[in-house]
This record gives C-alpha cells, structure tokens and sequence, in this order.
C-alpha cells in the first residue's frame, strides 16, 4: 500500500551545499482506487439502460358504422369535461346543459370531482373530453393523466360542439 | 536538541491510472450509445405521470411542433429505403438512387411530396438550414395520411404510431393528426403520446 520512504528519491529541489536532512517522499499507490473505480462503472453498465422516453398510451373508439346503433347513453352517466384556453377547464354532468361550472387541474379541483363515490360505484359512467381548437396539446396530455390517476375506464376524446364553445368564450375569466 | 524538520519534496502524482480510466469510459461510451437522431425543430415534450416507456422498434414518431408543423420519423433504414420506393412509384416524385439513400439515412423531416426531390438534393448542412414547412394537414392536400399510409405498407403493418407533440401546440393541429390517423386509409386506433416524466400531480 502507500509507504513512506526515507530515501532521497522523488521530487524536490536539489539545495546543493546545505546539509540535508532525511528526505522523505511519498508515494502513494493507486491500486485500491483505480479497483474500486471500474466495480462501480461495472456495476452501472450492467444495472442500468438508457432512459428512454416515456409515452401514455392512447385507445381511440372505433367509429361507429352504423349510427343507429349507437347505444343509448344515460343522462347521469356522462360528464362532459370542456378544455379552454389559458389552461381553463369546466364541466356540466348530462347530456344537455345550461350552464357549466369551472375548476382547475390540481388535485382539488376535477380530481377530486371525480373521485366522488357517486361515480366511482357507477359502472356506466363515462367521460366525454372535449377541447376547443385554441387549447394546448399539454391540456390534453393533462386530462388523460388524470383519467389515469382517477381511475376513470371509460372516456373518449370527442368533437365539441358551437354551442359550448360559445359558452367557453363568453363566461369571464374568474382569476 | 531541535528536531530537524525533514524537507518536504512536492508530492508526485502518477497520472497512468487516471488516463486508463478516461480510456475506458470513452471506450465503453462509443459502443454502447447512438448518436441522438437530428430534430429539424426543438420539442418541448409535456409531462404525465405514466411510466410506461416507448418500445424500441418498429415506431413512427409524429412531431407536432409549437408552431403547428408537423414531422414524420421512422428509425430503421430499411423500412425508409421501402417507403421511399413505394412512396416514388404512387407518386412519381422521380427520385434517384442516391436521393432514395439519403432519405434512408435521414431523421426526422416535414416537407410536402412536391418539395421531397429538391429538399434530398441539398447537402447536410444545407439540409439543416432549411426551413421545413411541415407536411401538409389539412383536407384538401391530406399528405400525412398518404405519409403514413406508405410508412406501414413498407414496415408490413408491423408500426406503431408514437405522437410526440409540443406542449404550448394547439390542440387543433393534434386534432387533425389523430382524425388523419384514425380515417381511412389507415384506421389505427391504438397510439401512444410520448411525455416526460412528472413528479407529483400534474399542474
């Protein structure tokens, strides 16, 4: 391992003349280190794989062939959940509405709404997303993690209508 | 008696060891990666809290940029060079042997039909600096879908479709890619959103 010796080997500047005393050098030896350094590199290049990115898997409906036979949807099975500029987000529970409420992504807001009982025990329920043409893409991505997070088995991305989105453009920003 | 002080000679440090090392991680870095593949337009990926990552092979990746563009990339040269023939037999791009080459060796690209031929004549660095306009999206000049419709006869309908979208994109250019992904002729119901990692709830 590392030694010390007395002998004027090594470095230092030769003082010709003066008497000298014992010199000492060390050296140290580099063994242990150099050993420890590749059982680590050995030890990440077998434990580790490049990240990889990461994706949500999307599955669409299928259209329908035929539209008569779409089923009948029930009125307390569906929630409509509007995806609006500047990050707003509303929604109304039915097939027809008069006025929407509003909420925001966190926890507390539409998480929390759909974490409600009611709709959890109910085996119909479903979640219709619709975003209007100015929305971002990461409001999107946001609701089908939060269907993920919530839960939620049955949701579909669908058109939205003038009508609501009339009403996005008309109701005021609260904030 | 004073104690002689021994004279201190500057400590020597024998670098071998160090080098071999520098050696060896370099060695073990240039056979194991890839270079990353060139985007034509930074991609600000949005996050989700999924974990589930994007399997290797057989993907096409659709790039939606910030400022509504779109761009196709499929990674294994050999399903490109069969797309670049089939896509130039339907089309009548007239393209060469060696514009088909450089199309197989490409990334990611957004240049409609018409602009093909020219944009594979150009020289890598000229290539870089050209400012793709994106693959046309809209009904009246539906490229995308023949672009992906060509990609999966090449890959023998073995692809996967991977949207891999900026997050300040509007929403409506995505809504398009999907339709033109789920109309006829290609039908795909099934396809994954590539995002980043979240930690915690999503803002």
């Amino acid at each position: 391992m590392s030694e010390v010796s007395s002998e004027g080997g090594g470095g230092g500047k030769h003082k010709g003349g003066k008497p000298k005393g014992k010199k000492s050098s060390t050296h140290i030896d580099m063994t242990p280190m150099v050993d420890l350094a590749f059982l680590l590199l050995t030890f990440f290049m077998l434990t580790t794989s490049f990240s990889k990115p990461k994706i949500m898997q999307i599955i669409m409906p299928e259209k329908p062939k035929d539209t008569t036979q779409q089923k009948k949807i029930n009125q307390d099975d569906v929630m409509n959940l509007l995806v609006g500029p500047k990050d707003r987000l509303f929604y109304y529970v039915g097939l027809h509405f008069d006025q929407v409420e509003s909420t925001t992504y966190g926890v507390d807001g539409i998480q929390k709404i759909l974490m409600d009982p009611k709709y959890k025990t109910n085996p119909r329920f479903m979640v219709l997303i619709k975003a209007t043409p100015d929305s971002k893409y990461k409001n999107i991505v946001n609701m089908f993690d939060i269907m993920r997070i919530t839960d939620t088995r049955l949701y579909a991305l669908v058109d939205i209508t003038d009508k609501e989105k009339e009403l996005i453009t008309k109701t005021p920003e609260t904030k | 008696m004073p104690r002689i002080k021994p004279k201190r000679s500057t400590p020597r440090l024998d670098m071998t060891p160090m080098v071999d090392l520098a050696f060896l991680l370099v060695t073990f870095f240039m056979l194991t990666t890839k270079f990353r593949p060139e985007e034509p337009v930074p991609v600000d990926i949005p996050a989700s809290e999924s974990k589930m990552t994007l399997p290797d092979l057989h993907i096409m990746t659709v790039t939606v940029s910030n400022d509504g563009r779109v761009f196709l990339d499929v990674q294994q040269k050999g399903i490109r060079l069969g797309w670049a023939q089939k896509l130039n037999e339907q089309f009548k791009l007239g393209l060469n042997e060696d514009e088909i080459n450089t199309f197989s060796n490409l990334s990611s690209f957004g240049v409609p039909m018409g602009q093909l031929k020219g944009y594979l004549d150009l020289s890598g660095s000229e290539r870089k600096a050209f400012k793709q306009t994106g693959i046309p999206i809209d009904s009246a000049t539906n490229q995308l879908g023949d672009y992906i419709l060509y990609a999966r006869l090449a890959a023998e309908n073995n692809l996967n479709i991977a949207i891999k979208g900026d997050r300040d994109a509007n929403y409506e250019t995505v809504r398009k890619v999907i339709k033109i992904v789920q109309d006829k002729p290609n039908g795909i119901n099934n396809f994954n959103l590539i995002t980043t990692l979240a930690a915690g709830p999503p803002k």
